[in-house]
């Protein structure tokens, strides 16, 4: 993995969309084809613009949900104001095509090494933690920290209850014996650290969560810097 | 090339929203890289300089130069414009007026939390960058940039560096942290600069 590659020019491609799968009420993954597609880094988005018939154009970035390698897809949450999630949760079907360009980002990105890692996430920003934990070498060396409102919105649940890893959901929201309730505490950080080495970290979720979260870890840590963040709304 | 299906409702009828970009309303979303930077104000300080001179400011002394408010609209990369924001500081022009340094084509920026980022001298002192102590009328908050940040309400907004601390102006461009990282070096959101060879 190059993590020093020279600047190449971002033109838009045609995506056609080769599959969906509905992952929660409220989210979906969207995977799709783009010519010339080579590969990314795990943590990197796209950009998506969409075109009216009127030709009004509508542009948002995408965190990529698949790990490096994979056929691309994101997975998008509904936002109840939205303009375009709506349509990417609800319309799109299979032989559909937009435009996007990407892969994008070099700071909140992760190229696989067997060492700790402890991936942190609120709501939908599990979405590229999954790219970095389906890229990372070592399973038993990963500890997801995620945070959801209720049951029907923990994303990649099956996946989550299969990977190897040590995994802790959390329901903001609702009470149920398979998960933890409330925020994610102090506490769950500390013990999250338990790994010899200190662990590279990656808190994303809406602002709050990631402002409170690094907060309280950061302290925990020698080096406050080895937290990356990576915010929403 | 349409997209089946999509019609859209974010069109713009008053020129003010560049390409690309779409109206956040009421919202201010946030953007760091690391967690947001707690600093008193009593605590911060500015440093302006350019190898030769150097002139260090603090709260008061940075307001003793005198305050302007400027309203204007602010675009994120991350594709959300807001309209009308009003701030209020120093512009930069007087600032370096005041700090007495020379003329180089190349301004530096350092934040607390080591934050960097580069713009050419003239899009601070010719435009209306401020170095901002207040939003709407308050004290800026930590998430936002606060006590005081860098407003180029022109460029991209990771261009107006949050917890300012240094302005070092230079004869050499020296690209800052989401410069190195993809990211364009100038950032017109006009001509939609927002990576590399955009």
């Amino acid at each position: 993995m190059e993590a020093e590659r020279p600047p190449r020019r971002l033109v838009w491609s045609q995506a056609t969309v080769t599959g969906t799968t509905d992952e929660t009420v409220s989210a979906r993954t969207i995977v799709f084809d783009v010519p010339g597609w080579t590969s990314h880094r795990a943590g990197q988005h796209i950009d998506v613009r969409l075109t009216a018939p009127d030709g009004y154009q509508a542009s948002r970035s995408y965190s990529l949900s698949s790990g490096p390698g994979e056929a691309p897809q994101i997975t998008v949450e509904r936002l109840p104001e939205g303009e375009v999630s709506p349509f990417m949760v609800d319309v799109v079907e299979i032989g559909d095509t937009f435009e996007v360009r990407g892969p994008i980002g070099g700071y909140f990105v992760y190229d696989p090494e067997p060492a700790p890692l402890l991936l942190i996430g609120g709501g939908s920003g599990i979405t590229p933690l999954r790219s970095m934990w389906r890229c990372a070498p070592d399973p038993s060396l990963v500890t997801i920290l995620y945070s959801a409102r209720t049951s029907d919105r923990i994303i990649f649940k099956d996946e989550l209850a299969d990977y190897g890893g040590r995994v802790s959901i959390h329901l903001t929201r609702e009470t149920e014996s398979a998960y933890r309730s409330g925020r994610i505490s102090k506490s769950d950080l500390r013990n999250a650290l338990t790994d010899e080495a200190p662990p590279a970290v990656y808190v994303v979720g809406p602002t709050s969560f990631v402002e409170t979260v690094v907060a309280e870890l950061g302290p925990m840590l020698t080096d406050p810097r080895a937290i990356k963040t990576e915010r929403f709304g | 090339m349409e997209t089946r299906g999509f019609v859209g409702r974010g069109r713009d009828n008053s020129g003010r929203i560049p390409p690309g970009q779409h109206d956040a309303g009421h919202d201010f979303p946030v953007m760091i890289a690391g967690g947001a930077v707690e600093l008193a104000r009593e605590d911060w300080r500015l440093t302006v300089g350019d190898g030769v001179v150097s002139k260090t400011y603090d709260w008061d002394s940075l307001h003793a130069l005198g305050t302007e408010s400027i309203t204007v609209d602010i675009h994120c990369v991350t594709h959300w414009t807001k309209l009308d924001t009003t701030w209020g500081g120093v512009p930069v022009g007087a600032l370096f007026d005041d700090a007495g340094v020379g003329d180089y084509d190349y301004s530096i920026i350092t934040s607390y939390g080591e934050y960097t980022t580069n713009l050419p001298t003239t899009d601070l002192v010719d435009e209306s960058a401020l170095i901002a102590t207040s939003y709407d009328g308050a004290p800026i908050t930590a998430e936002h940039g606060g006590p005081v940040r860098l407003v180029v309400p022109h460029l991209y907004f990771w261009k107006s560096a949050k917890w300012i601390q240094q302005i070092l102006l230079s004869d050499q461009d020296e690209p800052g942290f989401w410069e190195v990282s993809g990211y364009h070096n100038y950032g017109d959101p006009w001509l939609e600069q927002r990576y590399s060879l955009d």
